[in-house]
């Protein structure tokens, strides 16, 4: 089963995430995959993650792939074009790569390239329904191809984003614009994130919770400070204050597989993002009972 | 609103040295954003080296300036070059009518819409050709997002801010609040899928 099959028959599914090296040493990431073959469902492969020049997510996604690993292709706006953009798409497609995440993608400046050109040609919204169009055949100026792409489309939603209203809107453009399931910023608050399910479900479309490994008690207060929708509550940065170095990972891990039960009953799978830290997602999966 | 800031201090001082230039400086717009006072410092320092120093109030404006130069027409003559201190278009204002004359900027210009030395105004146009306030309450998601985006926010807001300047406002959480409070948050989640046309701007407008 694929990761749409996975979905559809009502599995609770796991997705990991891998971001690209800076450089050309993909062989650990690969090898970070496949400790998780067989436990994660599908991997994302981050687009020049942070605006900071790396591999790229396309010849990624292609690698897993040849390793039988499912792979889900993000693609953000920030780079490319609506040209780049929808030849990229038809690029995965003859890869065999089915899954596409579109996201906007953070700004050029606050990566390690400010100088580049931000593009934004397109954003979020419109490039699902551009990608939608290539399915049904089409350019995005109604050119007809010879030979169509088939994706599953995915988008993001961030479930701790004020005003909420104007999330959801934008939640609702992208389904309207052929969004078949979601990833979520991280949650680390439940109970903000059931109330957040309660709205989005009426929807109906998939939703997978996402979960952030915590590595210190820092980068907890870094993210409450700058990253827009992520609110760690302060007995999270507390457990993490109080571990030793040695015993941070264990600590993170618990505090992972805590959300991750949590999370079992308010949304059909979950998405990990490592950040680098990688190695202890079997750790979490089997903490969370998996 | 113009903001423009002085060149690269090696390259002005090139000019100076070397190129004996008659200086312009315009006065226009300098209320908003013009490094008046550093311009003035520079040109105090180095006086034997320019030719003559003309004050002049919206460069961009040709008929005006055309007729200005003339008085000026001998100093002009005899200098080796020409420096601008002033917008973009005061530069090429200046350009087009001496011709055959090096006309160089002492400014970088950092941004000038919507002044142009024409009337101030107090929100800035893109000049896109497919005006979207309409939908956005008369908020312009291209020159109050950071990243021009048509159909909402990205992820990046936090309380309110931009995550490229947390001084700046999300030009969408702008939208979002006007739109409520004038009941028309139905054009927010009605309208279609928006995708600039970038073919319809006009070649040479300033963005």
């Amino acid at each position: 089963m694929n990761l749409e099959e996975k979905l559809k028959s009502g599995k609770f599914v796991i997705t990991s995430e891998i971001g690209p090296p800076k450089g050309t040493n993909i062989a650990p990431h690969i090898e970070e995959a496949e400790h998780l073959r067989g436990k994660a469902d599908a991997f994302n492969v981050t687009d020049i993650q942070s605006s900071v020049m790396r591999l790229g997510s396309l010849a990624t996604c292609r690698l897993l792939l040849e390793k039988g690993l499912e792979p889900v292709f993000q693609m953000t706006c920030r780079d490319r074009n609506r040209l780049a953009l929808q030849s990229d798409l038809l690029s995965a497609a003859v890869f065999g790569i089915r899954n596409v995440l579109v996201l906007t993608g953070d700004h050029t400046v606050l990566g390690d390239h400010p100088q580049a050109k931000p593009v934004f040609d397109l954003d979020a919204v419109s490039l699902l329904k551009v990608a939608s169009g290539l399915m049904e055949g089409k350019d995005m100026v109604g050119n007809e191809l010879d030979g169509k792409p088939e994706f599953f489309l995915g988008a993001v939603v961030s479930p701790g984003y004020e005003p909420q209203e104007l999330q959801l809107i934008k939640m609702e453009k992208k389904i309207e614009a052929g969004a078949k399931f979601f990833q979520t910023q991280a949650v680390y608050d439940l109970a903000a994130f059931e109330k957040f399910m309660k709205t989005a479900s009426k929807f109906g479309v998939p939703i997978l919770g996402g979960i952030v490994l915590l590595k210190s008690a820092g980068m907890a207060k870094f993210m409450n400070e700058n990253v827009a929708g992520v609110n760690v509550p302060d007995r999270y940065i507390k457990m993490m204050a109080a571990a030793d170095k040695k015993e941070r990972a264990n600590v993170s891990i618990g505090i992972a597989a805590e959300l991750i039960k949590g999370m079992k009953d308010l949304c059909p799978g979950i998405h990990i993002m490592p950040l680098g830290w990688e190695k202890h997602v079997p750790a979490v999966l089997e903490a969370s009972g998996f | 609103m113009l903001i423009t800031k002085i060149k690269d201090r090696q390259e002005v001082l090139e000019t100076l040295k070397d190129k004996n230039p008659f200086v312009f400086k315009c006065f226009g717009c300098r209320e908003v954003s013009f490094p008046e006072a550093e311009i003035d410092n520079l040109l105090q320092e180095y006086r034997d080296c320019v030719k003559g120093i003309a004050r002049i109030d919206y460069l961009c404006r040709e008929e005006f300036t055309g007729r200005y130069l003339k008085a000026f027409a001998g100093e002009i003559s005899s200098a080796k070059s020409i420096l601008v201190f002033s917008c973009g278009v005061g530069v090429q204002v200046v350009s087009k009518l001496l011709e055959g004359k090096i006309v160089l900027p002492g400014c970088d210009t950092h941004y000038l819409n919507g002044f142009q030395g024409v009337t101030a105004q107090n929100a800035d146009c893109e000049q896109c050709g497919q005006c979207w306030l309409n939908l956005t309450g008369g908020i312009c998601p291209l020159t109050a997002c950071s990243k021009s985006l048509l159909n909402g926010p990205c992820g990046g807001t936090k309380d309110g801010k931009c995550e490229v300047n947390p001084e700046m406002d999300c030009g969408w959480a702008l939208i979002y609040e006007r739109l409520k409070s004038i009941g028309r948050m139905d054009s927010l989640k009605k309208s279609a899928v928006n995708v600039r046309d970038y073919n319809l701007i006009i070649k040479g407008a300033t963005k």
